[in-house]
This record gives C-alpha cells, structure tokens and sequence, in this order.
C-alpha cells in the first residue's frame, strides 16, 4: 500500500500520460480510468440496447416472428445484466473517477493501482457474461433476478454466469472501497463533510450500500452454484430447503442495489441544476440527509418484491409502510430540486434540459412506485408491464438521462472543447419525446394484464406494443446522436474553445471548474486553499 | 505526510475489507435466520414433518372447514400424482382419512419424495398429520402404482377467520441424489 502511495507522490507528478496503447493497460491515473469506465459504459450501453431493440422487434406484434422463445429470455436476462452491471453502475463509478478526485481537491484515488485493477475485473466479468450468449444450453435465460428453481436449469451456462457475477461484484466492491477511502481520507484540508458536494456524498452513501450489498449477492449465486453441483439444498425444497428464501436473499441484495444505481443520478442532477438555475441549490443539508434515510430504508423494503409469495398479513403490512415512507425522503429530494430552480436565472443548455426531464419522468416513475407499494394493489400488478414500465421510468430517463446530462456537462472540461449544442438539443428532445412512447403505453399494456418476460402476447395487446416497440427504435437510433457529439468535441475540430470555468458563474459551484480546460494530466497536486461554497 | 495518508487508508481499506467479509457470512446466516424464524413465527406452511400422536380432541360439529387438495410435480418429473378427492369438507377435531395415488412412469425403479404446503400458511399449525407419505422417501419399482393415505385432523383452536384451507403436494424425482448417495 505504501508502495502506491509512494508512486504517486514522486514518479507520476513527474510527467503525463505515457504514450501509446499500453497507456490503457497499466494507467493508475484517475482520469484515464474514468475514461474507461465511460467508454466501456458506453459500449455496454448500446450493446443491451441492441438487446433491447431484439425484444422490441420481436413484440412488435403479435405471434412469434424473429427469434425462438428460450432466445428471446436469454434477451430479457441479458438485456437486464449489461445494462445494470455493464452500463449503469460502470457509468456512474466512471463520473465518481473523473469527478470526485477533482472535486475534494484531492490529486488522485485513494488507491491507485486497485483502481486499474476493478476497471479490468469489470471487463473480464462481462466478457464472461456474453460468453454464456455462445454456449450450449444458451446464456441464462431466467431472469436477471437468477430466481431458482428456473435458473437452475439453465445449460452450461450457469456457472459461467454464476463466476461472472463474483467478477463482477468483486469489481464494484473493490471500487466501492477505493471511493470510500477517497472521500474519508483525500479530502482537502477545508473540505469538511457537509461542504462536499452532493455527488461527493452520494457516491459515499452508495459506496457503502455495495461493500454491504455486493458479498451478499455473490453468497446467494453461490449457493445456486452448490445447489445446482454440489448437492446442497439451499433452495431445493426436496432437500428441506426453499426456493422463497433466494427471493429473500436476493431482495436483500436487490433493493439497494436499485438505489446503488439512483442515488449517484441524484448527486449529479443536484450539482447540475444549482449552476444553470444561477442559485445555490436549495436545502443542502435535507439532501444529505435525505440521502442517507434512503439508504435506510433500502434495507428493510426488500420483501415488497414478493408480496405475491403468500406472505402474512403482518409481512405484508411492515413492508408496505416502511416501502411508503421512501416517498418522503424521495420527495424532499424532488421538491429542493424544484425550489432551486425556482425564480432563479435559468437557461436551457443540454444538460440542464435532461436535468429537468429527469425531475419530471423520475417522479413519474416514483409514482407508479408508490401504487405498486400497496400490497392490495400489487397483486394487480406484478410481474405485469406495468412493473417494467415502473423501473424502466427510474432508469432511462432518470439515471440514463443524468449520465447524459454528466456527459454534456464536464465533457467541455475533460476535453477543452465544447460540444455541439444543436446536436446535443436534437439528442436531447429524440429521447424525451421517444422514452415516453417507449414506456408510457407499457403501463396500459401492464394494467390491462400483459404479463413481462414473454415472447407473444395475446391479441388485444398489439397495438400499445407497436407503438411502444416504434418509441424503443427512435430512442435507440437517437443514441448515435450522442456518440457522434461526444466524437466530435472529443477531436475538436470545428468545436468552440471551452473556457476554464465553461459555464456562467460555475467556479462558484465546483473545484472542478477552477481548474483550466482541458483538464491537466495531473490536478490538485497542492490542496487547493479556497472552497467554493455556492452549492451550499 | 504522505506515509501517515497510507497507513489511514490502509486501516480504513481493512475496515471496509471486514464488513465485506461480515455481510458475506450475513448472506449464508440469513439461511438459518430465516428457518428459525419462519419456525417461531410459523409463517412458511411448514407442517409437522414427522408422524403426530393421534390425540382425541374434542369435535366441533358447527365448524365446517373446507380442506383443498392440489398435487403438483417438480421440473415434469415422470410421476402420475393424482389426489382422490379435489376437496372435503370437515369438522375439527375429527380425524379423515384421504388417499392419493402416485405412478411411477418410468421403467426404472424411483425414488420420489412429496413436499406439503399449507395456505394460508398461519393455519398450518392446526393442520397435523398422524399419517403421510411424505413423511419419508417413497420408493417405486419400476412402472408402479401405488394408492397412499394422509391422515389428519384440524386442530379446533383454529381460529374462527379461516373457512378454507388448501394442501398442495408437489412430487420431486429424488432418484438421481439417491443413487448418489
């Protein structure tokens, strides 16, 4: 450990980035290694959108068109995995890389080398993932949620699955300690908890909900694994064991995992709407501590995924309330975000456009969350559309849109050059207007009693599924859009010079934007004397 | 300062390397967490597993509870499984005798175990069995048929909410664990 300390004080402070494509493989620099994050979340990205699109394409009518059923359930599965381990999570500890560092005025990671190390892990992690899409018996094919006794017979694909899962959680885990200790000890010296800003302090908070989280979910598969080779009876109610506690287990692992992935999302719309509003951002302190209850409660909801186990009345009642009482730190959070823009100087940049639609479709994604937290009511509604519709509503334009919104917001910093902001606006009103022919019908579709993860449907669903299944093309070819702006500013030409502070007034919001554009190889060698303070 | 920094990273990578640690071992204690308490609670359908002592209770004649009997098998498994009756109706505190029939479709000898369930699971502790096949481990020759008691009695401390009870069944092929063992 010493040794990494060592490193970074003498031998990197020294020069830049080394040349040429081993760069890549051996950086320990923070700023290269959010870069990877960034880009392989990217590619991931479009890689279960892909999936994505082979689902859409399939339900676009009725009756079985393209690809056979146990194929089309390897897609949902797999569209599930890439997306929330390859895409969404690998995204936001990317912005954590680049952004917190720069942030706290610290001059790199807590622990450099790990770091180099979880971004590999990551990679040989999915890599093992496709790899099941190859294998006889097909990729798994039961659900992202691994439920036994479904998965367990899945071909030779379970154990794969199963290992890449560990791959994949050793990685979070080992990123989530590296952040950990970045934020506890590499702050500078006037950096004091409640003046970090609020991506800084979700990220702490989400940093702690996966080294709690990730071991247990990596025990849950690996008792499938016994279960499945081994001869344990974890699950196997033959055995004495029962399936109902994997639902348990993996709940337990699954709810604050689903706040792993929001929680960064509202620490980056609270840094971003203080700066395009002109005004601090309202309630700093109820943010904070919002945050923190809702990592609470995350530990004691799990069971209102399952309220159709057959549950006791009492079980169903504890996890209904304390499911309800999230709304409350939820709402905080929406209503400071609503008074900071409040009466303040607002302009319309493209960050800001998917900072706002995110504030409107995240609330209309919690909504649906609170009618499913009835337990009455969720017999209704589970394991229909409308649950997709749910979850689909808090991730694509809620963490998807604010890792775009992240996007467009530092690029100019990262790159020293500014984006296109036609493109970006185009970008930007492609995917509001298509996310919502995407999702919305599929709440009808869910309601009326579609039920989820099934290839053909019934006759009277046909027409909201073909105009949902048009919305999921247009988002999904609007994405190019972004890949084309990010190239562009990325080589700069024919681009606009980004100033230091980029945007109006930013160096009052962030250390990051007192630092020049580009940013240098190497920042905040020296803590930085003055804080700023406006995002208090 | 930059030793001090490294020793205070490395006390708080092995804090956090310790409750990585913990919450792994958590995953695996949740096991048992959980049958101790779905045993305390009673909340899991679980009922008695072994035979109960055939108690005289006292009859309630104007309690009549409908009892549903729901057979199942595991992953297809090649067992014809069929109960006598789809429901009867009893008093508690009196003992019914109902039998279900099971084949083995297979020209092999088989092992096969049955998995009870109560719902609503709170009533599975008025719910004893004196005589079940799934109590043990059955063993079929190979294409046999076999007719299979279940002898129970419903506790009259059942509390008065509960009109309905169903029994659901559900057959595993165990040969192939047997065989290993």
């Amino acid at each position: 450990m010493s040794a990494v300390a060592v490193e970074n004080e003498h031998t990197h402070d020294a020069h830049g980035a080394e040349k040429g494509f081993l760069r890549w493989i051996v950086t320990t620099n923070h700023k290269d290694i959010g870069t990877m994050y960034l880009v392989f979340a990217l590619i991931m990205f479009f890689v279960g959108g892909t999936m994505a699109l082979i689902i859409r394409a399939e339900l676009f009518e009725p009756g079985m068109q393209f690809v056979d059923p146990q194929f089309f359930n390897s897609m949902t599965t797999m569209h599930a995995l890439v997306m929330v381990f390859g895409a969404v999570m690998p995204g936001f500890v990317g912005f954590a890389n680049w952004m917190i560092p720069m942030m706290i005025g610290a001059p790199d990671m807590a622990l450099p080398r790990m770091n180099n190390m979880s971004f590999w892990m990551l990679v040989a992690g999915m890599l093992l993932m496709a790899s099941t899409l190859f294998m006889e018996g097909g990729a798994p094919a039961a659900g992202w949620t691994f439920y036994p006794p479904l998965v367990l017979q899945t071909g030779n694909a379970l154990p794969f699955a199963v290992f890449a899962v560990h791959l994949l959680g050793i990685s979070s885990i080992m990123g989530a300690i590296n952040i950990i200790a970045t934020i506890l000890n590499m702050r500078a010296p006037k950096m004091t908890m409640m003046k970090m800003p609020l991506f800084v302090w979700t990220w702490l908070i989400t940093g702690f909900l996966l080294i709690a989280i990730m071991p247990v979910f990596a025990g849950a598969v690996t008792m499938l694994l016994t279960d499945r080779f081994f001869d344990t009876s974890f699950f196997d109610a033959a055995g004495g064991g029962d399936p109902v506690l994997y639902q348990h287990i993996f709940w337990f692992f699954g709810h604050p995992e689903v706040y792993v992935m929001i929680l960064p999302t509202f620490g980056i719309a609270s840094t971003i709407i203080p700066v395009f509003a002109r005004k601090p951002l309202f309630g700093y302190s109820s943010m904070v501590y919002a945050t923190i209850a809702i990592a609470f409660l995350s530990f004691i909801v799990w069971a209102h995924h399952m309220f159709t186990v057959g549950m006791p009345i009492a079980g169903e009642l504890f996890f209904m309330y304390t499911t309800m009482l999230i709304a409350i730190p939820t709402g905080v959070k929406v209503f400071n975000w609503t008074a900071t823009m409040w009466k303040g100087s607002m302009t319309f940049e493209t960050p800001m456009l998917f900072s706002i639609a995110f504030v409107v479709l995240f609330t209309m994604g919690g909504f649906t969350g609170v009618m499913m937290s009835l337990a009455p009511l969720d017999f209704q509604y589970h394991d229909t559309y409308f649950i997709v519709a749910h979850f689909h509503y808090t991730l694509v334009p809620a963490s998807v849109f604010i890792l775009m919104a992240g996007g467009y917001f530092w690029l100019p910093k990262w790159t020293g050059n500014m984006y296109d902001e036609k493109l970006a606006t185009l970008h930007f009103w492609l995917s509001a207007i298509s996310v919502n022919i995407l999702f919305f019908p599929q709440h009808f579709l869910g309601l009326a009693g579609m039920p989820r993860r099934i290839p053909d449907y019934a006759v009277q669903f046909a027409d909201w599924n073909m105009v949902s299944s048009i919305g999921a093309f247009i988002f999904g070819f609007s994405q190019l859009i972004f890949v084309y702006v990010v190239i562009k500013t990325i080589r700069g030409k024919n681009c606009e010079k980004a100033t230091d502070e980029v945007w109006e007034d930013a160096h009052k919001h962030g250390l990051e934007w007192t630092l020049s554009s580009p940013v240098p190889y190497h920042t905040f060698a020296t803590p930085p004397e003055k804080i700023p303070t406006e995002h208090l | 300062m930059s030793d001090n920094l490294a020793e205070k990273n490395k006390r708080l990578v092995r804090k956090l390397v310790i409750i990585v640690l913990l919450m792994f071992g958590f995953g695996y204690a949740l096991v048992p967490i959980y049958d101790v308490f779905c045993d305390i609670t009673g909340i899991n359908g679980k009922t008695n597993k072994t035979a109960a002592n055939e108690i005289v209770y006292k009859i309630d004649k104007n309690r009549e509870i409908t009892v549903e009997f729901m057979t199942a098998l595991n992953e297809s498994a090649p067992i014809l499984f069929k109960s006598e009756l789809k429901q009867i109706k009893v008093h508690p505190g009196q003992y019914y005798t109902v039998n279900f029939y099971a084949e083995n479709k297979t020209n092999k000898p088989m092992v096969a175990q049955a998995i009870p369930s109560i719902s609503p699971g709170l009533t599975a502790e008025y719910f004893i069995k004196t005589e079940c096949f799934c109590f043990l481990e059955q063993t079929f020759k190979a294409n046999e048929g076999r007719t299979m008691p279940v002898r129970f009695v419903i506790d009259p401390a059942l509390p008065d909410k509960y009109r309905r009870i169903t029994l659901a069944y559900t057959f595993f092929d165990n040969t192939e664990k047997s065989v290993k063992k």
